[in-house]
């Protein structure tokens, strides 16, 4: 099932990782975060390399409708935040996809290989 | 800006740290995403947004140049929300 993963292990990981208190290890999770809302607030392009960017994106204003009541509404002009993930963050992804996947394989590729039961004689 | 202005920028407003310190903050920090979305996780940092994983199924695509019948294979794509808090400072005029 899948977990969720917080700013708790992230500063677990830095604090395991780069030897700081847990507490400046969580300030410094924060700061990461902080540096980088800024600079999108100002309207900036965001580049972490081999993980991925965030860019900003101007709306225009569309109608739009409730879909409960069917009004027609203006949605207003609006900026948006853009996360384009690197071909490296897709690729560490699909890596272990491919291997989970390669387990199914084994069991769906032959189904005319003779099961165990029907292999006894 | 780069993921080496961010550094040179945590660097400055952190002159006890070695700029390698910093560096390696940045790096921990990333690469704990990466492996949670890898194990099929989801990353919530409220007040910045969540990330997490989807899944497309295969399908049969077409080469746009030559009109090829091609098979893609199923992969998992990587998913950004925007926090609630991130998208209204984008929006606070």
């Amino acid at each position: 099932m899948a977990d969720t993963i917080t700013r708790a292990q992230l500063t677990e990981a830095v604090y395991q990782e780069v030897g700081l208190s847990r507490n400046e290890s969580a300030e410094l999770v924060e700061s990461v975060l902080a540096e980088v809302s800024e600079a999108l607030v100002r309207g900036e392009m965001v580049k972490l390399s081999s993980f991925g960017s965030f860019s900003v994106r101007s709306k225009g204003q569309r109608m739009g409708r409730n879909p409960k009541t069917g009004d027609e509404v203006p949605i207003l002009p609006r900026r948006v935040l853009v996360f384009r993930p690197s071909h490296v963050l897709k690729k560490s992804i699909n890596d272990t996809l491919v291997e989970a996947g390669g387990d199914a394989e084994d069991t769906t590729t032959h189904p005319d290989s003779p099961s165990p039961d029907s292999s006894t004689p | 800006m780069t993921k080496s202005d961010l550094i040179l920028r945590l660097a400055e407003r952190n002159p006890h740290l070695f700029q390698r310190d910093v560096e390696r903050i940045v790096a921990t920090i990333l690469d704990e995403i990466t492996a949670a979305l890898s194990r099929g996780d989801r990353v919530e940092l409220r007040g910045f947004g969540a990330f997490s994983v989807k899944h497309r199924g295969a399908r049969v695509g077409r080469n746009p140049r030559t009109g090829e019948s091609v098979s893609v294979a199923e992969k998992v794509v990587p998913y950004f929300k925007t926090g609630k808090e991130l998208r209204e400072r984008l929006n606070a005029d």
